[in-house]
Order: C-alpha cells, then structure tokens, then sequence
C-alpha cells in the first residue's frame, strides 16, 4: 500500500466560496485532476509540506448540505464519514457566515478534527460586515482561521491549524446542534446498533439521523460496503468487517424507531441546523455600518437589465469571438511555417536515409502533415478563447448569461446551466460535454451533452470563415463586405444555436421525456478574476488537454487522407474514385463528392476539412492550401462551387456530427452506445435534411 | 381565519424589490430538501433582487445569497408579503 503522505486532509466547503483557491494556494504546483472512482465528478488531489509532514489534501465537490441525495454530496460525506481523513477543512464564505454555517455543522456532526477557513475576508469587510473569528471559533469548537485566500492572506495560519488538528496538539469539542427531545429518544434507540456496524466513528448521530430519515444511498453504503470508491484511494475503510446480521438488526430497529418520527424528520433537522446557525452567525458578525454602494446589485440591474442585457451579452461574446480570431491568425501563420518548415526538414532526413517513397508519404505528407494541420489551426484559437472564457467565468458573468437566458431552456425543457455548457462548446464540443458535469440532474445532462455539438466549435471556424470571405462577401460592395461577412457568420451561429435549442426540445418531449427537475442557480458576487490561475487552468486543463486528444485522433486520419490521395483505382486516384461514389448524394444535399469524401476522412478533426477539400479538388497527392483568395475562388468554381454550395457547406459544418473526439468524450461522461450512437446519428440526420431542403429550394428557385 | 389565509401568496407572486416571510413548502421528496438547505425555512426573510429580461427566472436573496428560481419552483413556495 503506497502511503506517501503523514497526513490525509479533506477540503469541504459551499460552491463559490473559493474553495479551489485555498486548494491551490495550499498544493501550488503538486496536484492533479481526476474524477472520483466510477464517477464524472472531477476530483482534485494534491500535497503540500509542513515541518517536515506531508499532508495529502483531497478536494471534495463543492456543495450547500450533505443531506440531499445528489452525488456530488454522496461523494463529499462518504469522504469525510469512511475515508477517515485526520483533518476536515471547512472554507466559509464570511459574507455569508449563516448560510455556510449550515455545512459546517453538519460536518461538526460527523468529524471531530475540523478546522474553518473563514475565506473571504476582504469582501466582508468591503460589504461592512466583521466577523469574529475567536468568538465562532468558541461556537464552534474547532479552530477558525480568516483568511483572504486569493491574496494569500491567512493560509500560513491555516497550515499551522491544520497541523495542529491533525497532530492532537489543537484539541476540538465539535459544536453538536440541539435535537427535539423525541428525535434525541429515537436516536439513543437506535445508536448502539449503529455502533456495531460501524466501530470507529466518533460520533454515529449523523448516520443514525440519515438511517430514521430513509437515506436509501447510506443503507446501501452499509449493507454491501459500497465502498471499493474508497477502497481505491488507499484509504483505510472501517465497515467492512460488520456481518449481515448485525446490519440486518440495525435496519430493523431503524425502522421500528422511525415510524414514530419519520413524517417531517429532515424538517426538523434543517430547522434545528438553520436555528444554531442564526444564533451563532449572529453572535460572530456585526455590522459596522451599512455597506458604501452594493457594487453587485448594480452591476447585476445593468448586466440583467431588460433594455441593456441581452445587447450586452451579444456584445460580449461576439467580442471574444473577435478577439480569438483576430488575434489566433499571426500564431496561426507563425506556428504553421515553423512545422511546415520542420516538414521540409524531415523530408531530407527521410531522404538521406534512404526511405522509400510511400513511407515518406504515410508519414510526413500524411500524418506528420495533418497534426501539423491541426496544431497550427486549433492551438492559437483555443489558447485565447479559453483564458477569455474563463476570465468571465471567474468574475461571475458566467451565471448571468444562464439567468438571462434561461427562459429559452426552460422551454426546450434543458436546464439553465446548458447555456454554459453551450458557451464551452464555442472554444470546443468535447470541452462543453464535459463541462456538462455540472448538471446534476441525468435527464437535463444528457440533452446538454446530446446537443452540444450543434454549437460550432473553434474547430469549425476557420471552414465558417473561409467560405463567407471567399463567397459570400464578395457579393456586395467592399464598404459592406466584412460587416456582410460577419452578419452571415453570426446568422449560421445562429441556425446553431436554434438547431441546440429545437434538438433539446424534441429529446426533452421524446426520448428523454420526465419532469424538468428543480435547479437554482447561484448568483455568486462579482469577484475580481484571479488572471494567473485562470491562465493556469484554461491553458492546462482545457487547452493542452483538447490539443493532445485532436492530435491522437487527427494522426491517423493524415495517413488515410495521403492514402486516399495516392492510391491508384485504375487511372484516378481512391480519393477521386469514391468520390465520383459520393457525388450524386453530395450533389442532392449542395455539396459534392469531394467534400462528403473530406468529411468522413476527416471526421477525427474538423480542422483539416479544408485542406482535404482543396487537395481532392486539385487532384493533389497531399493535403494543401492556397495562398490567395482569389486563387481559391476560382479553383472553387471550377469544381462547380457556387454561393448555394458555401452555404450548404457551412450549414453541413455546423449542424453535422461530432468530431470523433467529441464522440469518444460523449461515450466516456455517458458510458452509453445507444446515446453515443444517437449523437451522432441526430446531427446527422439533421444536418442531411436541413443541406438538402436549402439546396433543393435554391435550385427551384433558380440559384446555382 | 379566512383573513389570514388571503395574506399568503407564493413566492412566485412577490415582485422585484418585496420582501416576503417563508410560510411553508407545497413539496415533498428531494425538491422539498434542495429548497429547505437553501435555508428556506418557516420564517425566513427573502427578498426579490432581480428578473430575467425574458420574465423568469427571478433572483431571490436568501440568507445573504443570491439564487435564482423558475417561476414553476418558486410557485411551490409559500409566503407572507411584507410591506
């Protein structure tokens, strides 16, 4: 059994409190995300040193309560209640000490080793509250440290806590909150039989108070030590060794003990948690003074107002669009001549050993030549556009755009949180079906991550802009052009984003019909972004990841597009020769042979699209680009391109089915064939459909 | 006694800038227990801060935190207005 650490801590604590901040304020650099055993909820796990220990520290989901049956809450108090950690941290918003209180006395309930990180600090001040910590800390019974986390204020102090805690030399006696006298006689009722079964915990109210209750997770937790999650982790695990007669016994005295108080048990609870926490909330803060202004109400009547929020929004977005694309173009240009640059170098190498020519070929003009693709095209875009994203992410704007928007969800029968999730899906699909994480409820889950897709992806840019620039543009006068340009971009965005909208609608009424179930969104207050963790996280966590899945699925792909280029079927090329295959379907949907060829060759990355196009179009054996429009326009309509073609190309772009990286996240967060299949089969489907009425109504109506 | 019934509403009823007293919960089951850890108890103050641009949903200050709740949930939710 590997042990590296001295000490295990758990870090407990309501979203929005800054609990990742603590994290990696404490861990830094030593870190790393996982998801917990079995489940897609993202698990992070780090260490840090302190006089010559080593605590290992486990960031538990974020959550209001573990007493609701969501399993982001099963995962935190299974923690903390089996996994015997010897510390509990609990990071507290101190602006809303009331509310947190809520958690913190739960977990008092079931740990005794507990230490509160009265995080946030400064806002509290700014908001003209003060909170004694001394005087919670006397409340409480367990060590409360303030802290200003993002400035790194206090932790030097919470590291001393926690040691102190979990080395005994920081005594605790746990606040327990008062119970009505017949819950306290069911409770004692039952107790000793909820010893039995589990020998080492310090206190058993709390599992005893879910068994009255009826919590069907925690009876099975118990009756088949649902717990190789834990087991996993290398953790010690206590309630293994029970027999089933004992487990038995103890859910018949449960059940004998509850009939009396069942009826509003959980009722009882809250009010009496709710009760301490208003008392002692209210002894711990004071008010000096009424806050100056309430920056947040007023950035929130302007963000969410009805005149200026939706414009507002539009504005926002259309702006990181704009900056992603202007800006990713140099790196763009930069990093493409220095791989092709590097191309020309492997070449000679491949020549001066000696290689023959069709490995030469698979190799650099295939593989080596489609990530250089890929790499040059994906990189830049996803580089800017995350860190951007996560800015408004981090300040909190994140949250209004679902809370402007949520009616539109509300209608498709999806959940408010799938406005994110879709907001993701611009930078990357795969990126925005996991970020689907965050949907707790399956039914909603499932429609967020079956029409992600519809929202192109950065992937998917480069092909959207091509065709407006060359096509569609040049229509209309130059004065007009590039506002036309943008117009249509923002119009096939659009029939996206509609498309996400009525696929949802159709699922939520279908297939995955149910009730929607209840969510809250939380308005966290507006915070300054933290840029370098911001950076840290979006360049790490989304986009070297996507980069390096677009490039296992893109590698193969360049050697069956070299293939398709240099394999002979009598005189033509394969490419040609499925092609000339494909063409009377892609000729009934607008497109042709050549770009259904590209993209089903091309379906591990819709960045090589293009280039695939141009090189069946010129009969290349390798892919290729143009330099200049102008050339571009006219091999184009030679092949017949025409502006009815550009559009039903762009449509297919957007409305088609997920790349394959897509497809393999979908099947890893779903774990299902049949929902991976039908996110493929959906797009499909819809995109075929869309393509073919367009096309067929333009040519009734004379166009192309 | 009918008096007093007239005083409840829902709190899908309470305009922006009202305060409202929780009365009661019209839910049972797992809805019921997201509602109560938000801390809407019997007796708790809550205010709407704020609408949607589309009408719903509304953001309501609930112990010091801003949530928001569709019209459909926040119907589930009893209330006394307070002037």
């Amino acid at each position: 059994m590997e042990k590296g650490h001295d000490y295990l801590v758990a870090l407990a604590g309501n979203p929005n409190t800054g609990k990742s901040t603590v994290f990696n304020a404490l861990t830094g650099l030593h870190q790393h995300v996982g998801n917990w055993p079995g489940k897609t909820v993202a698990r992070a796990e780090g260490s840090f040193k302190h006089t010559g220990k080593r605590y290992k520290l486990i960031d538990l989901p974020g959550t209001y309560s573990l007493l609701a049956t969501a399993t982001d809450e099963e995962i935190a108090r299974n923690f903390v209640l089996f996994a015997h950690p010897e510390v509990v941290v609990v990071v507290v918003d101190s602006t809303t000490l009331e509310r947190n209180l809520n958690l913190v006395l739960q977990v008092l309930e079931i740990s005794n080793r507990v230490v509160i990180c009265l995080n946030l600090m400064d806002e509290a001040a700014r908001k003209g509250l003060k909170v004694d910590a001394e005087q919670l800390s006397r409340d409480l019974g367990v060590p409360v440290v303030p802290t200003v986390a993002n400035m790194g204020k206090g932790l030097n102090d919470l590291v001393k806590a926690i040691a102190g805690v979990a080395s005994g030399a920081i005594s605790t006696s746990p606040h327990r909150f008062a119970l009505k006298p017949e819950i306290r006689k069911a409770l004692d009722e039952v107790t000793p039989y909820v010893k039995k079964v589990v020998s080492d915990l310090p206190n058993t109210r709390w599992i005893t108070m879910r068994l009255l209750e009826g919590d069907a997770r925690i009876r099975k937790t118990l009756e088949n030590g649902d717990l190789a999650s834990l087991a996993t982790l290398n953790q010690h695990v206590s309630i293994a060794k029970s027999t089933e007669a004992e487990v038995k016994e103890l859910f018949d005295r449960v059940q004998i003990a509850a009939s009396s108080i069942r009826e509003s048990l959980h009722d009882h609870i809250v009010s009496s948690i709710y009760a301490d926490a208003e008392i002692i909330a209210s002894k711990a803060v004071t008010k000096t003074g009424a806050p100056k202004i309430d920056m947040d109400a007023k950035l929130d009547r302007i963000l969410t107002s009805r005149i200026m929020g939706f414009p507002i929004m539009i504005a926002l977005l259309m702006g990181i669009f704009w900056i992603t694309i202007e800006g990713a173009n140099i790196p763009s240009q930069l990093l493409a001549e220095g791989l092709f640059w590097f191309e020309d170098q492997l070449i000679l190498l491949f020549r001066w050993f000696g290689a023959p020519e069709w490995l030469e070929g698979v190799l650099v003009h295939g593989i080596y030549r489609g990530l250089a693709w890929v790499v040059s095209v994906m990189l830049p875009p996803m580089a800017i556009f995350f860190p951007l994203f996560a800015l408004f992410e981090d300040f909190g704007y994140l949250a209004r755009v679902a809370f402007n928007i949520d009616r539109f969800f509300k209608w498709a029968g999806a959940h408010g949180k799938q406005a994110i999730t879709m907001c993701m899906g611009f930078g990357c699909n795969a990126t925005g079906v996991i970020s689907c994480r965050t949907i707790n409820s399956p039914r909603e889950r499932l429609i967020a991550i079956l029409t992600n897709n519809f929202v192109p992806c950065n992937g998917r840019w480069p092909t959207l802009i091509l065709m407006t620039t060359v096509f569609v543009a040049p229509m209309f006068p130059s004065a007009v052009s590039s506002i036309v340009a943008a117009a249509v971009m923002a119009a096939i965005t659009l029939v996206g984003i509609f498309a996400s909208f009525i696929i949802s609608a159709v699922l939520s009424r279908t297939l995955l019909k149910g009730e929607s179930s209840f969510f809250t969104l939380e308005m966290p207050s507006y915070r300054r972004p933290q840029v370098f963790r911001v950076l840290y996280t979006s360049l790490i966590d989304r986009t070297i990841k996507v980069l390096y899945r677009a490039i296992v699925w893109a590698a193969p792909a360049g050697a069956i597009i070299w293939i398709l280029g240099n394999v002979y079927v009598g005189s033509e090329s394969l490419m040609t020769y499925l092609a000339g295959i494909l063409s009377p379907i892609g000729l009934l949907i607008g497109l042709d042979g050549i770009i259904l060829l590209a993209y089903i060759a091309a379906l591990p990355a819709n960045e090589i699209i293009i280039p695939t196009i141009i090189m069946g179009y010129m009969g290349a054996s390798m892919m290729t680009e143009l330099e200049s429009m102008a050339g571009l326009h006219a091999l184009f309509v030679t092949q017949g391109f025409t502006v009815v073609t550009a559009v039903c190309l762009m449509l297919f772009s957007v409305l088609h089915y997920p790349c394959a990286t897509t497809t393999h996240t979908i099947w890893k967060e779903t774990r299902s064939a049949k929902w991976t299949l039908l996110s493929n089969l959906i797009p499909l489907v819809v995109a075929f459909l869309v393509c073919f009425v367009v096309a067929q109504s333009a040519r009734i109506l004379g166009f192309g | 006694m009918i008096k007093q019934k007239l005083e409840y509403e829902t709190l899908a009823e309470i305009k922006v800038g009202q305060r409202a007293e929780v009365v009661g919960l019209l839910v049972e089951g797992l809805t019921r227990r997201r509602l109560l850890d938000l801390g809407l108890l019997p007796g708790t103050e809550v205010r709407a801060v704020m609408e949607s641009p589309l009408g719903t949903p509304t953001a309501y200050k609930i112990r010091g935190s801003i949530f928001a709740l569709r019209l459909e949930d926040a119907s589930k939710i009893m209330v006394k207005p307070l002037r």
